[in-house]
């Protein structure tokens, strides 16, 4: 197939071949037309793809080896923690109990599943400090939605219905903002100070008897703890706001303190991120959500309750949100992340977190002469390095990243946070050894290098991956969305 | 104690000290104010070894009724559908599963291309030239598609069909409620929308009607005339929540007039698994590409001219636009929608149709053997692969007879639909055999009749 382009599976078509075993037609068949209006029976087949089994393993077979994942190597993918995803976790979630239950048989025949849940709440109310958890939402995203709908309710119920501003940091995750739209809010910025933490004297500035909510990423995303984290609950909760708790971060810091006693009302948890989901190439995620006693009544619904050994869905809460998904969640993904926090327990996880917090400032602390440290001061489990030395020499942070492909690395985050010119967000998660660490390092000091002597080497990076810089202004202007024959 | 994730070891942790120039890890914690700093461990449970864990959760799995031993007749928007092997084995290839959003596309094209190719089978079929790389769920599509709906047309009331899947019209509340969007449903007639009560309540402020194809029930919708009546406004959208599996036989949505199409390929190599992680998805014309929620993926070229795949039109995203994104959505359904991939790959142009017709043919065998038992179906209409009946005594309490005997029964209506009480709905899936219906059919019998 040399300089031809990778076919789509639709270009490996061929008319006549199957890969499919349908059961047998064992029923007397009726003329179904009878039944139907003829503008309602398909007259053209959709144009699905037809292959053997083989060749069907082939494509999607040759389509994994084009991409990269954390078994393939080091991912350092900054505010995404990208851990080992442990096999059991799999093999569990295929267990026929737990992958082939439907969502409305009756609770007397899912037990199993209902108590899992139910243990699984009991095990993210310690690690986070909070009252209860609903595991609805179905990823980090939409566990922001849920939160913030549930301090909207909080505020109704007190007849408080004037507190429409949501305040989000300027290094904040783009779905804080985004979430507190959706949510029917408007967002509203607080500045970073110059130790890269929320400005007390603009939170000030911003929070009024208008402030539904504060989010808050802690540590941050430039990987900081927010130190005046119980000044700034103050703060908003003097004014009648809630404080609202992005997980993202959570793994810089189980064992070690909890969102519950830094004062935050609510907190969501991205499973596939702190709890070795896994990420699925971009989902499916989970997000449960964490309350205080008084958000509790406002949880979506159901609620799993235990009564008397017995394990059920609660569906009597008048007070509650309402639905935010069907069913129960994805069950699927809590259910690794189950797996993996029972393998682990308090001790682990709390050596999870020390580890991934070394790992980070380690690699800070090895990079921090070749590259520019913005915030120099120990950093949680990740860390936000500017390009802006390399800039000078021509060479962008986009450059470099893509430099790092030729060195089979999975780049850093970049460009993020926005308030760091040129950024690069490093995680090296806890499952790491120090032997990948030290690679990365001496090839990010190479690349240092190479930006210094050798400019273009960087500039026209990747050299080595099967496809080039690939156009994105044509693929904006000139939208290709799916193939035509 | 050791653990197999974390491979730390002595000497790696005091030549890192060393390196930051620090005497222990707590010092890294040192910034942490003290009052909140935790001096006890976590009250959790003891860690597990790997084999005593496979073996408590596998015993706990043990305690739940699954779909393989236990023969059912459940569906109400979760299918049991056969799933072929070929779908676990390309979605446990682990450079798809333990890689994350492709932000880099050189080293991403395996997983880039594998949407493209997903966004093209949700195109074929529902008929929409455009379609996203997946949402959380066919649930919380339709709600994105209600709200899309009233951004787009500056409307703020949609309405919504008694027949619509009633956890999905629950969903769409929440959502519209945080958007001021006012949600009125249109009544049921004999198991249908009610076209007469759509037309009473379509006035110039409806921003978009919500109907499902086949409805809750299983009905096939008169998607036609609901076109015409909603095209009669001159703004207003039509959004139709759809089962693609039967869109192997139905003609698809977008060919009678939809604006969006949405639903959930839980139907398509996803199992059940209580509910979730199932996959949504979100197709739309042109004209609204640019408000599409979510992500997509789009064909480009590399600097040598080769084909290749990025995400695209990003400046709707929240990564981009913040607050002024068409949605919040980040992390969405990707390994869900690679099974859908492989399973739509799999069964083929062809065997859609086939498959579809086995529902549909196995369904109406059912229906008419209940028929014979003289168990009363309602709502006589043209149907995909549910249908409902009536019975003479509680749902509960004939699912709890059927379950001794091996079988899961059909979804209790009485729940969403109080005036459908002892009403049950059935699903009958390709993987039915004429003897378990049959089996099934005497057991019912006797249990109502005996």
């Amino acid at each position: 197939m040399a300089n031809k382009d990778f076919p789509l599976i639709f270009e490996r078509s061929q008319a006549g071949r199957v890969s499919f075993s349908l059961p047998e037609m064992d029923v007397p068949e009726v003329e179904l037309t009878d039944e139907f209006d003829e503008e309602y029976v398909r007259d053209t087949p959709p144009e699905l793809p037809e292959l053997s089994e083989l060749e069907l393993m082939r494509h999607y077979t040759a389509l994994s080896t084009r991409n990269f994942g954390v078994d393939s190597g080091f991912y350092p993918l900054g505010s995404c923690t990208m851990k080992y995803n442990p096999k059991i976790n799999e093999d569990v979630a295929r267990l026929p109990g737990f992958s082939h239950i439907h969502p409305y048989q009756d609770p007397e025949t899912v037990q199993g599943a209902l108590e899992m849940m139910y243990d699984m709440q009991q095990e993210l109310k310690e690690i986070t400090g909070m009252h209860e958890i609903s595991l609805q939402p179905a990823a980090g995203a939409h566990g922001e939605w849920a939160g913030l709908m549930m301090i909207r309710a909080f505020h109704e119920a007190n007849g408080d219905f004037h507190r429409t501003k949501v305040i989000v940091p300027d290094s904040a995750h783009g779905t804080n903002p985004a979430s507190a739209t959706v949510a029917g809010f408007e967002a509203v910025t607080v500045k970073s100070n110059e130790k890269g933490l929320v400005d007390l004297e603009d939170l000030k500035r911003v929070v009024g008897d208008d402030t539904a909510a504060l989010m808050l990423t802690n540590p941050n995303t430039l990987g900081l703890f927010e130190t005046e984290i119980l000044e700034m609950k103050q703060i908003v909760h003097d004014a009648g706001g809630r404080l609202y708790y992005d997980g993202a971060n959570l793994n810089a810091i189980m064992g070690y303190a909890r969102p519950g006693d830094m004062g935050f009302d609510v907190v969501h948890l991205n499973l596939h991120k702190t709890f070795s989901g896994p990420h699925g190439g971009g989902g499916p995620g989970s997000g449960p959500v964490g309350v205080t006693k008084e958000l509790e009544p406002f949880l979506p619904k159901p609620v799993i309750v235990k009564r008397d050994n017995f394990y059920d869905l609660d569906y009597d809460r008048p007070k509650s949100i309402g639905r935010v998904k069907p069913y129960y969640g994805n069950f699927g993904i809590y259910l690794r992340a189950y797996t993996y926090i029972r393998t682990l327990g308090a001790e682990g996880l709390k050596k999870v977190s020390e580890y991934a917090v070394l790992n980070a400032n380690y690699i800070m602390r090895r990079l921090e002469d070749a590259y520019v440290l913005p915030f120099n001061q120990h950093c949680k489990h990740e860390f936000v390095l500017s390009g802006k030395k390399q800039k000078q020499l021509g060479v962008r942070t986009l450059d470099i990243a893509k430099r790092l492909l030729d060195y089979e690395y999975h780049p850093p985050t970049i460009y993020f946070p926005l308030n760091v010119e040129e950024a690069m967000m490093i995680e090296p998660p806890e499952t790491e050894t120090k032997e990948t660490l030290d690679d990365f390092i001496e090839t990010m000091l190479q690349i240092a290098e190479e930006a210094e002597n050798n400019p273009e080497l960087v500039q026209d990076a990747p050299h080595t991956t099967i496809v080039r810089r690939l156009d994105e202004t044509l693929a904006a202007r000139k939208p290709v969305l799916r193939f035509t024959k | 104690m050791d653990f197999r994730y974390l491979p730390m070891t002595e000497d790696d942790k005091q030549k890192m000290l060393d390196t930051i120039g620090i005497n222990t890890t707590d010092e890294l914690f040192s910034d942490i104010p003290s009052s909140i700093r935790l001096s006890e461990p976590l009250n959790l449970k003891k860690p597990a070894n790997e084999p005593a864990l496979k073996k408590e959760l596998t015993k706990m799995a043990g305690k739940n009724a699954n779909l393989i031993d236990y023969t059912s007749f459940l569906g109400a928007g979760v299918y049991d559908h056969f799933i072929p092997s070929v779908v676990d084995h390309v979605i446990s290839r682990s450079e798809f599963y333990t890689a994350y959003t492709p932000y880099q596309p050189e080293i991403s094209q395996g997983g880039l291309q594998a949407i493209f190719e997903f966004q093209t089978m949700i195109s074929e079929l529902t008929g929409l030239p455009i379609a996203n790389s997946s949402m959380y769920d066919g649930g919380t599509a339709l709600a994105e598609a209600v709200t899309l709906s009233a951004g787009q047309t500056r409307k703020n009331k949609v309405l919504v069909s008694k027949a619509v899947h009633p956890e999905s019209r629950e969903v769409i509340q929440t959502y519209a409620r945080a958007q001021h969007i006012e949600v009125v449903e249109i009544d049921i007639k004999d198991g249908k929308t009610d076209l007469h009560h759509l037309e009473e309540l379509l006035d110039d402020e409806i921003a978009g009607v919500v109907i499902q194809y086949p409805n809750f029930f299983g009905i096939v919708e008169p998607l036609a005339k609901v076109n015409e009546l909603i095209k009669q406004k001159k703004k207003t959208m039509f959004i139709v929540s759809s089962n693609p599996l039967a869109l192997g036989y139905l003609t698809p949505p977008g060919e009678f007039g939809a604006d969006i199409v949405v639903g959930d390929t839980q139907v398509f190599g996803i199992p059940a698994q209580f509910g979730g992680p199932h996959c949504g998805y979100f197709a739309t014309t042109k004209k609204l590409m640019r408000k599409v929620p979510g992500r997509l993926v789009g064909q480009t070229v590399d600097e040598d001219g080769k084909r290749g795949f990025v995400l695209t039109l990003q400046a709707r995203e929240q990564h981009i636009r913040r607050d002024k994104a068409t949605s919040n959505i980040c992390s969405n359904q990707a390994l869900n929608a690679l099974a859908s991939s492989v399973a739509m790959s799999s069964i083929g142009k062809h065997g859609l149709k086939q498959m579809a017709v086995l529902n549909m043919q196995k369904a109406r065998y059912a229906k008419q053997k209940l028929d014979e038992l003289g168990l009363k179906t309602i709502f006589d209409e043209a149907f995909f692969n549910e249908f409902v009946i009536e019975l003479p005594v509680s749902v509960q309490k004939v699912n709890e007879q059927l379950f001794d005997k091996g079988f899961i029964g059909g979804y209790d209506l009485g729940f969403f639909y109080p005036e459908l009480k002892n009403h049950m709905l059935l699903a009958i899936t390709e993987i039915r055999t004429k003897e378990e219906i049959d089996t099934f059919v005497e057991e019912l019998g006797a249990i109502i009749h005996g």
